[in-house]
């Protein structure tokens, strides 16, 4: 009796005692700034903007807003709005420039940079109630679309026509269209379709005084001017809030073929990588890697077996004994083609010995599940209270050391253990998008707490300095990166930003404490 | 034990399970161009159990001969069968718009097992793409031979005798027979591992026979004719009342539209 309530409190308040503790008092440095406070004057003219059902105010209903995906950044708004159209963003930010009333334009709140939450009592302006598919030209695959509409439904509505969208990633049943832009989101085919900077055709955007900037028009070839649209991807909700977007779209392949592959070491991963490249050409589509603590935590919370596991194992679950995974796609129009390309390369790097086990899907069951091997990490990193992410940017050959210096670290300093429930740390892994040089190094921690905090950073972040690198691949700057961007970017490039937001938001109403 | 087990599995090509089907345009059968095609799951059960039983019956089982009717697009499901743990496969080759009705399938299959010498025979309880759900039985019957259909256990008991679970409303039906026997496979059976590459090489080098349905004698008849096909209308949403007044009035407001 005694030792079931001793696991159970162990394991329970772990997760709780963190996730109540607000941003402002984990960070008692950052001070409130010179901003407006809501009062029931502002409430009555945001009324007249919206209808009651656009405007939330209890306090219950507006925990889900304050709150990142990782439960580590908690804010305190007070007001939440949901505009339905471009004119009513309009509206509302006018007022809130005039007010000085600070703002945070929210997604789907999966952020992963404490970017999507206000820090203090910012209002939340939530994109969720713009959700139209606006058109779709189906000679062009030129698609607009408001903001707020969901990933996931876009490409189930663009696939119904023969089409795909050009981004996909983990959290695609959540994450706007509008967050991803606002992300410069990179994902699982960025290697196949290129970064949203080229296929974003044009933008729908609401800026701080108000005024409404329109590029929706879409030409795919237009060298008139500054290519304004430009400075709002990636802008993390910094420079204005994005209403619409137009993106061009490719066909959608009607082929695909996922492998997954055990391999004995990283430099066998990176050759693996080069193969692929040189023998799948155009028809590689992902090429996805993870070491084995990773598929470890997976199989935590996937409680099915590993598609590299043979025999039956009840119940436990395990992952064989290679060091690392390879999850490629190929995607093409011509599957005898493709089966053919796949299959001898394939045969080649299990004859050179690059690859020592793996399997490919036979069907489309068996497609999706050997995906939420690579998917599922993500939300695994987190089944143990919390996880410090950095996602980052690094030469090919020193990726991973990245990961082995940090385990090596967190070891040395005693923070780290799979067994001790005592030690703040879980686990520290390593898996990412190899073929464009990102990496995700996870720490799955029991609790969020300063040490481990000190002991990542900047550790981590001289670490990417020191080998060239970038210090947030795709997730962004967000809260979490807003003082480290000085590892990546030079003075003057830092300048620049800041002319360009003081320029376009004079007051700082967009989105403060953040980004640069 | 006297005799050894000699297994057939049949398997069969399918719009994959994952895909909705869709019409073609002139409404006579579902749309292939471009779609992705798959081995019937039940079938890849089937393959599964027959690799099960000889991993866990060492010696007793001779050899798992799988056997496809299709066009030569076929010969996929053939090689996921052969890298499951197959010994030797057969494609009977038929045009790839024919589609063949499930007594010249059971007919086709009855030669097979013929020249194979089967004892043995492991299939799906039904083929997804049009659910007859008949092969099996009316293999059975055409042989003279023993049935267990939508197996969800078998046992192989050591005189040689066969153990079938399958699950009814309410409980476990168990029934036993001898060799020889034709089981049809349930959801519940197995769930189908991943193949490993290795095993994907090695089935390539393995026997692929190819056979027309005039090699064995068997005339193809259709005896049914497809007139059109529609797809079910879609339901219309339904709609929440908060309380019993509400629902009355709607009741009303229906019956008034009726
Ligand atoms: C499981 C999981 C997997 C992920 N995988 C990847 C991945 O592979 N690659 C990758 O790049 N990212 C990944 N991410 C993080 C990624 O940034 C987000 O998932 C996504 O792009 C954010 O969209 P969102 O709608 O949730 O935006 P939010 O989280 O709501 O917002 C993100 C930022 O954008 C701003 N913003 C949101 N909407 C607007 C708007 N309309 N106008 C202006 N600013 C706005 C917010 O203020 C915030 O700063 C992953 C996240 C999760 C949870």
């Amino acid at each position: 009796m005694l030792r079931l309530f001793t696991r159970s409190t162990r394991n329970i308040p772990l997760c709780q005692r963190f996730s109540s503790t607000l941003t402002a008092d984990k960070y008692p440095n950052i001070k409130r700034g010179d901003f407006g406070k809501i009062n029931d004057e502002d409430i009555n003219h945001f009324s007249k903007i919206l209808s009651p059902n656009q405007l939330i105010t209890d306090s219950n209903d507006i925990t889900g807003y304050n709150q990142d995906w990782m439960k580590k950044y908690i804010g305190q708004s007070k007001l939440v709005l949901k505009p339905k159209t471009t004119e009513q963003v309009s509206e509302i930010l006018k007022y809130c420039n005039q007010r000085k009333l600070a703002v945070v334009p929210q997604g789907g709140n999966t952020g992963l940079v404490g970017g999507s939450v206000p820090v203090f009592d910012e209002i939340v302006i939530s994109l969720a109630s713009m959700n139209n598919i606006r058109s779709f030209d189906q000679s062009s695959g030129i698609l607009k679309v408001d903001a707020g509409v969901i990933l996931e439904n876009a490409d189930n509505y663009l696939s119904e026509n023969g089409y795909i969208f050009p981004l996909d990633l983990g959290a695609k049943g959540s994450c706007f269209v509008g967050g991803n832009v606002a992300t410069n989101a990179g994902g699982l085919r960025l290697l196949r379709y290129g970064s949203l900077h080229g296929s974003v055709l044009g933008l729908e955007v609401v800026l701080a005084d108000g005024t409404i900037y329109n590029s929706m028009h879409s030409l795919r070839k237009d060298n008139t001017g500054y290519d304004l649209k430009q400075l709002f991807i990636g802008s993390e909700g910094s420079l204005g809030i994005i209403t619409g977007v137009s993106i061009l779209c490719p066909a959608r392949p009607k082929s695909v073929n996922v492998a997954f592959l055990g391999l004995e070491n990283y430099e066998q991963v990176t050759k693996c990588f080069q193969k692929a490249k040189s023998e799948l050409g155009e028809i590689l589509s992902a090429f996805e890697f993870m070491d084995k603590d990773s598929q470890l935590l997976a199989a935590q919370t996937l409680k099915t077996t590993h598609p590299l596991c043979q025999d039956d194992i009840e119940g436990i679950e395990s992952v064989p004994e290679y060091p690392f995974y390879v999850l490629l796609e190929t995607s093409g129009s011509n599957k005898e083609h493709d089966d053919i390309k796949l299959e001898k390369f394939l045969e080649d790097v299990m004859e050179s010995e690059i690859v020592v086990d793996g399997t490919v899907s036979q069907d489309e069951q068996q497609l999706k599940t050997l995906w939420t091997w690579r998917e599922g990490i993500a939300e695994a990193s987190q089944q143990f209270g919390g996880v410090y992410k950095y996602d980052v940017s690094l030469p090919l050959d020193s990726m991973y050391k990245l990961v082995e210096s940090v385990k090596e670290r967190l070891n040395e300093l005693e923070l780290s253990s799979t067994e001790d429930n005592k030690k703040p740390v879980y686990e520290a892994v390593g898996y990412g998008h190899i073929g464009d040089g990102n990496l995700h190094l996870n720490v799955a921690v029991r609790e969020y707490n300063k040490e481990v905090e000190k002991a990542l950073e900047p550790f981590v972040y001289e670490f990417i300095e020191s080998h060239k690198g970038s210090i947030s691949a795709e997730h962004g700057l967000g809260f979490q990166k807003k003082n480290y961007i000085k590892y990546s970017k030079s003075e003057t490039e830092i300048n620049m930003m800041k002319d360009l937001k003081k320029h376009y938001d004079p007051n700082g109403i967009l989105n403060p404490y953040k980004y640069i | 034990m006297s005799s050894k087990i000699k297994i057939l599995v049949p398997v069969k090509r399918v719009i994959d399970a994952a895909l909705k089907p869709r019409i073609n345009k002139t409404k006579t059968g579902i749309e292939s161009q471009g779609v992705k095609f798959s081995i019937n799951p039940f079938d890849d059960i089937a393959v599964e159990e027959a690799c099960k039983i000889r991993k866990n019956n060492k010696g007793l089982v001779e050899s798992i001969h799988a056997v496809t009717i299709g066009s030569t697009k076929a010969k996929e499901v053939l090689r996921t069968a052969l890298a499951r743990g197959a010994d030797t496969s057969t494609l009977i080759e038929i045009n790839e718009d024919k589609q063949i009705e499930p007594l010249a399938v059971s007919k086709i299959l009855k030669k097979i097992v013929e020249k194979e010498g089967s004892n043995f025979v492991i299939l799906g309880k039904q083929a997804i793409d049009d659910d007859s759900n008949q092969v099996g039985q009316m293999l059975a019957g055409l042989l003279g031979w023993s049935q267990a259909t939508n197996a969800a256990k078998i046992i192989i008991e050591n005189d040689n005798l066969i153990k079938v679970e399958r699950e009814i409303d309410g409980g476990v039906e168990v029934i036993e027979a001898p060799l020889p026997i034709v089981i049809t496979t349930d959801l519940r059976l197995n769930e189908p591992k991943f193949i490993k590459l290795p095993m994907m090489m090695k089935a390539k080098k393995k026997p692929l026979g190819v056979l027309k349905p005039e090699d064995l004698n068997v005339e193809i008849n259709d005896r049914l004719e497809t007139i059109s096909l529609d797809v079910p209308p879609t339901r219309k949403a339904g709609v929440m009342v908060k309380n019993v007044d509400e629902l009355i009035s709607k009741l009303k407001e229906l019956e008034k539209q009726a």
